[in-house]
């Protein structure tokens, strides 16, 4: 039996958004060389979501790309193919301070294949890392600068960030015990 | 979405699912070949073996890309230059370079049946890149990419196969990828080289060539293979491309948004003009490009892929 439960509501998804803008924000000011990278699919919408918030913030629009790290994982020989989705960089990286958006940092091996990924476009001035959720357990030396929320989990449990853009009725998160 | 086959062997065996996902995977390969770096460290570390017993320039040259640009090391075999022009046997080259650990192994073979007879016994994946007159899968997937690229869709769509149906693999599995993703195919060419039991699978056959082009909105134009010495098939060359070729006045007939596809290698002035090969309508040369991806897609695919019998248990 597995049970649900809802760590997460729409209006502290939000309040975990406009928190990692404000710092974001703050520290990178006025934000004319950032571009925001959201990692397949999870992070696409995110990205798109804080990309908002920070041209509020700085008064100019923030450039949203996405990344699909299926061709970059290092698991390729243990499971079957995995779904590949686009990567779309519709902007020179070079000398830009690339921040990195995904929903849930868990082992850290989807952040390790998304910047060899990046590599393949350019070489950055800086790549930082935001996440909506860290729910620990890493497998590699990898920390985020921005987070909207930790939790602690057992390292069976799912996380699940669910957003209106995929066609949740709802914002929120879910974890799930096994 | 999905995919868990160790092999590529035929179309026919593949869900409509499956080759969607092959074909929305090539998307993402073909987004790579645009980049200024267009290379990927999917299949790092890993050993691809050209086995080409059979003879070809452009099939081999777009795998071995396409193997290169996953970052796999590549190994040309052929015919010519092998082991097998002194007696050994198909199972026993494909052994040896099993005992290599080879990975993926794309044949091409005069027979049909040669991958699946490969497939059944190695480990390492098989891609069929030709066999006989059977199938040649990724020739079909990557003219479904086109179609879908161009068009947008697939199914509905009327798509008239020109030509030498009779010993064209690509026809095989051209037919079933459309029939499965819901295209109305029609078969026309001489009679002796359009047999009627195509009938059988829900393919139109005609031996009128105006007829079979004014509704389409693919025309695929087999290659006449003048030299296997067809000659009793139909009386010349001359009077094929009378009957069958495509030109300005016959293309003047058809919808003008009808795309031209053609496998190549073409004969020019013989199954096509060179003004139509050359025009507006052909997508002969983005057929090429994509075969790069759909294949980058393959090999990408059956890489993570099962046994069929472990898969199903």
């Amino acid at each position: 039996m597995s049970e649900i439960r809802v760590i997460m509501e729409a209006s502290e998804v939000q309040r975990a958004l406009e928190k990692i803008g404000t710092e974001l924000a703050q520290l990178d000011k006025p934000g004319t060389d950032v571009v925001l990278v959201g990692i397949q699919r999870g992070g696409v919408p995110l990205a798109q979501r804080l990309s908002k918030i920070l041209s509020r913030h700085w008064g100019h629009t923030v450039p949203v790309g996405s990344v699909d790290v299926s061709m970059h994982r290092d698991d390729l020989n243990h499971r079957p193919a995995p779904d590949v989705h686009p990567t779309v960089i519709p902007f020179d990286i070079n000398n830009r301070t690339v921040v990195l958006v995904d929903d849930v940092l868990f082992s850290a091996r989807t952040i390790r294949a998304a910047m060899d990924a990046l590599n393949d476009f350019g070489r950055p001035k800086r790549i930082q890392l935001a996440v909506l959720i860290d729910r620990g357990h890493r497998e590699l030396p990898i920390k985020a600068d921005f987070v909207g929320k930790e939790i602690r989990t057992a390292i069976d449990e799912i996380v699940t960030v669910q957003l209106t853009e995929d066609g949740a009725a709802t914002d929120r998160v879910v974890l799930e015990k096994k | 979405m999905g995919w868990n086959r160790k092999d590529l062997l035929d179309i026919e065996s593949l869900s409509a699912e499956e080759i969607k996902t092959v074909l929305d995977t090539a998307r993402a390969f073909k987004a790579v070949g645009e980049r200024a770096i267009k290379k990927v460290p999917a299949l790092r570390g890993k050993t691809v073996v050209n086995l080409f017993i059979e003879p070809s320039t452009r099939t081999r040259i777009s795998f071995e890309l396409a193997a290169h640009r996953l970052s796999a090391d590549v190994i040309n075999f052929t015919a010519e230059a092998s082991s097998l022009r002194k007696g050994e046997t198909l199972r026993d080259t494909a052994r040896n370079l099993e005992a290599l650990n080879a990975d993926i192994i794309i044949i091409r073979h005069s027979c049909a049946g040669a991958p699946h007879f490969l497939a059944r016994f190695l480990k390492a994946s098989v891609i069929n890149a030709g066999d006989g007159a059977h199938e040649h899968p990724t020739q079909a997937l990557l003219d479904m990419f086109t179609i879908l690229e161009k068009k947008g869709r697939i199914e509905g769509l009327n798509v008239t196969i020109l030509g030498d149906i009779l010993y064209s693999r690509v026809a095989r599995s051209n037919i079933w990828a459309l029939l499965k993703l819901g295209a109305n195919v029609t078969l026309c060419g001489p009679a002796t080289l359009v047999p009627r039991q195509f009938e059988r699978i829900g393919c139109r056959v005609t031996y009128n060539v105006e007829e079979a082009i004014a509704q389409a909105d693919i025309i695929n134009l087999l290659r006449i293979q003048h030299e296997r010495q067809r000659k009793t098939m139909f009386p010349s060359l001359a009077e094929y491309t009378a009957l069958y070729g495509l030109n300005r006045e016959r293309l003047a007939k058809t919808k003008t948004d009808v795309l031209l596809m053609h496998p190549g290698p073409i004969n020019r002035g013989v199954e096509i003009d060179s003004e139509t090969a050359d025009g507006d309508r052909s997508v002969i040369l983005d057929q090429v490009t994509n075969g790069l991806a759909v294949r980058m897609a393959a090999l990408f695919l059956v890489n993570g892929g099962q046994p069929q019998e472990i898969a199903a248990a």
